[in-house]
């Protein structure tokens, strides 16, 4: 055949070789990608989110840190089963500002997409200190470190910062008083109305039971609470969010 | 030789991992820094007492830059012990939690070590050694860039460390199989260009008219990786001085990005490369030559055009567009086509020389470890299909179709190449010893069997679980009372595990005692035994 013989041509130029095959594995991604980026339908018109309080982002950063995804889905799929078990299927919006997305790939533990609002603060502590105590089930690492860890709100700023240069609807005004923000979320004490301005729904509380100290506990059970409860699903319209 | 400018060098940058250390934004980044300069600062001692550890030195020239093709084989051997450890010592945690001890050593954090370790630590360790050793030998040249490619080797074992070691402490950015932050994917790409010089300045500098198959393969899976590694790791670091980083991307674009490059770990880090070993020690070992030549062009580039396409079949029936997910699931499809070119295109070239397997345990492990490759791609096409992907995904079935592939696949075929290499690099007649092959072939292969099998019955199981409902309409299962159904099959999964862990522990003995000269008496496989009576010989 004759298209066979000439592949003696790119057999005997290595930069032809490697050009070829350069070009012919980027297609794929360029087709399947880049469209995500510009079609407007990908990310549906919702109300409700919002960028990440300074403490919930914090959290997020130990959810991360302590590789929880690698057990834990956020994503639940449009089934009724899923829809019973862990509420509304996950839209797309939910992660628009979820850098990087904690979509998950594995259920050895329950989706976490709407966990916030399930279970009270001290349910969620007790349950990562020993885990076994409130689930008898479960094969889930224990947590109680996390207690004793110290949060340090310094400097926590610049967080916020690398997200808004990336495009996260960040304010300067969010960024001046992050660290505030971020100390007041856990103090029931503080006037919060500005942060409630600021970061609408976000979940006020001593969350570890413990008022003296602020402590990475704090943060990650701020994060788990609010997961899932930003879109009031009894008005969201499915047809309308569709675009 | 002295390495005046090099030691230098490394010193200087032990130095600069301290100041990065002692001005660091956030405690994990000085943690980091700290073992940096201290892996940095004993590097620095080895070079300037000029110690190697070259182990039983030969004296066999074959004109080849064979030194670092050895650090590697070893390299690949220790690591993927490493590897495998690690793996056992996960499916303990699953099994019983208490194996889990905080902060260090939790399952989150041991997990990507596992997967590290065995697809970057093992894996790349043997597919940078093969390449070196595959490359000069057919194309008739010493590797390009002199000592490029000790930097190659060297450079790669420093970024495993450090990727290893920032799992433990917690410096993650969540992104299967790139888990590693910024300041160490900089350090891969700059390896990782050095790599692609090496390999194809040596292509360009060959005394062989024709590029050979396995190294389309081994090059195209260089460059594919140096494309999806820069893509799927852009991120903006909060800090110069600071461990964390925030993704270029958000949420479902950050998704098909994450798995576009995740599965294609798979089509060119574990499949493309990998059949760049196949498409050489192969022949080589059965002394037969490659079956089909036009096969080889087809499957080539029909599998690097449909591999990239693939990735959207990890977000099923997620939030990612129905068009991108049914385009993935299409391809998927079709991707099968190809990878059966490949495994037809292996085991046909053992026609007329079937006999070997009967004879020859190295053979054996090949041939074993392309069936498993059809097998597992035949399985990733069928859990691709959206329908089948309900009930799998999520669940077990998935961990099981990726060992079968990693552990049948991936590891018989880099442990026969090596069984294949070292009596070669060593100048030793033959292995130690070719029985032990044996054994580590079956321990390995009943292992494996154990794996897959106890996998898909747990992984259908509990996604039939999850979905059970009761006369009445409700759903029958807790989510915990799935956890616990789990229980049995998280053990049997872990001895499986430790089956195919003992027969790589067998294989590492055997190859050290060959390194070391020695030779174990045995009968040779398939020779009649001494003492049988004549009257058995066959006829003439």
């Amino acid at each position: 055949m004759a298209l066979m013989d000439k592949h003696a041509i790119l057999e005997r130029n290595a930069t032809l070789l490697l050009a070829g095959s350069l070009l012919v594995v980027t297609v794929g991604g360029i087709v399947e990608i880049a469209p995500l980026f510009y079609l407007e339908n990908t990310i549906e018109k919702v109300e409700g989110m919002r960028p990440y309080s300074p403490l919930e982002l914090a959290g997020r950063n130990i959810y991360i840190r302590e590789g929880c995804y690698v057990c834990h889905s956020q994503m639940v799929r449009p089934f009724r089963d899923e829809v019973e078990r862990y509420g509304h299927y996950s839209l797309a919006a939910e992660s628009m500002y979820d850098r990087p997305f904690q979509w998950g790939s594995k259920r050895t533990g329950p989706d976490l997409a709407r966990v916030g609002d399930r279970y009270s603060n001290e349910w969620h502590v007790q349950h990562l200190m020993d885990p076994r105590s409130v689930v008898p089930e479960s094969i889930m690492p224990s947590y109680a470190f996390l207690k004793d860890t110290p949060l340090d709100p310094r400097g926590f700023s610049t967080h916020l910062v690398a997200n808004q240069r990336l495009g996260v609807p960040y304010t300067d005004d969010m960024v001046a008083v992050a660290e505030a923000d971020l100390t007041a979320q856990a103090d029931p004490n503080a006037a919060q109305t500005d942060l409630l301005a600021r970061y609408p729904k976000a979940k006020i509380g001593n969350f570890d039971g413990d008022p003296q100290a602020l402590t990475e506990m704090d943060a990650l059970v701020a994060y788990l609470q609010m997961l899932g409860t930003l879109i009031d699903f009894e008005t969201y319209d499915e047809t309308a969010g569709y675009r | 030789m002295t390495y005046g400018p090099q030691t230098i060098g490394v010193g200087l940058f032990a130095f600069l991992a301290l100041l990065g250390a002692a001005f660091a934004a956030d405690p994990l980044f000085a943690q980091h820094m700290g073992i940096l300069a201290i892996v940095l600062a004993i590097a620095t001692v080895v070079m300037l007492r000029r110690q190697f550890f070259a182990p039983a030195k030969t004296k066999v020239d074959t004109g080849y830059m064979d030194e670092v093709v050895r650090y590697g084989s070893i390299a690949t051997m220790a690591w993927g012990i490493v590897g495998l450890l690690v793996g056992v010592v996960v499916a303990l945690q699953l099994a019983w939690p208490a194996f889990n001890i905080e902060p260090w050593f939790t399952f989150g954090r041991m997990r990507p070590l596992h997967t590290s370790a065995v697809i970057f630590a093992f894996g790349g360790n043997a597919l940078i050694a093969t390449s070196f050793y595959v490359v000069q030998r057919t194309s008739r040249a010493r590797l390009f860039g002199g000592d490029l490619a000790w930097f190659v080797f060297w450079g790669y074992q420093l970024f495993i460390v450090m990727a290893a070691t920032g799992y433990l402490l917690g410096i993650t950015q969540s992104r299967e199989y790139a888990e590693p932050e910024w300041y160490v994917d900089l350090w891969l790409t700059v390896v990782w260009v050095a790599y692609l010089v090496v390999f194809l300045g040596t292509i360009l500098k060959r005394k062989e008219p024709h590029i050979y198959v396995a190294n389309w393969f081994y090059l195209a899976f260089i460059v594919t990786i140096a494309m999806l590694h820069v893509v799927n790791n852009l991120a903006i670091p909060v800090s110069f001085l600071g461990v964390k980083s925030y993704s270029a991307f958000a949420g479902v674009q950050d998704a098909l990005t994450q798995w576009w490059y995740g599965h294609n770990a798979v089509g060119f880090f574990l499949t493309a490369g990998f059949l760049g070993m196949m498409y050489y020690f192969v022949p080589k070992q059965a002394a037969r030559p490659i079956y089909s030549y036009r096969l080889s062009i087809i499957h080539f580039w029909a599998l690097i055009f449909l591999y990239i396409w693939a990735g959207p079949h990890h977000l099923h029936y997620t939030a990612l567009p129905d068009w991108a997910q049914t385009l993935g699931m299409v391809f998927s499809i079709m991707l099968w086509m190809p990878s059966w070119g490949g495994m037809i295109n292996g085991l046909m070239t053992l026609s007329g020389a079937w006999d070997k397997i009967r004879t020859d345990p190295i053979i054996r492990m090949m041939v074993a470890a392309i069936a498993f490759y059809g097998m597992s791609t035949f399985e990733g096409p069928v859990m691709s299909i959206k329908a089948v992907n309900s009930l799998s995904h999520y669940t077990d079935w998935t961990i099981g179709h990726v060992h079968s592939g990693a552990l049948g696949w991936v590891g018989l075929i880099s442990f026969a190449a090596i069984y294949h290499m070292v009596p070669k690099l060593w100048a030793r007649e033959r292995l130690y010893s070719v029985r032990m092959v044996t054994w580590h072939f079956w321990l390995a292969m009943l292992g494996i069997v154990v794996y897959a099998a106890v996998m898909w019955v747990s992984g259908i199981m509990q996604g039939l679980m999850w979905r059970e409902y009761d006369a009445q309409g409700f759903l029958v299962y807790s989510f915990a009372e799935t956890v616990q159904a789990m229980f049995p099959y998280y053990v049997m999964r872990a001895i499986g595990g430790a089956l195919y862990l003992a027969g790589a522990l067998i294989m590492a003995f055997n190859i050290t005692m060959t390194i070391l000269g020695h030779q174990r008496e045995e009968q040779p496989i398939g020779a009649p035994v001494a003492k049988a009576p004549s009257s058995l010989q066959p006829a003439e």
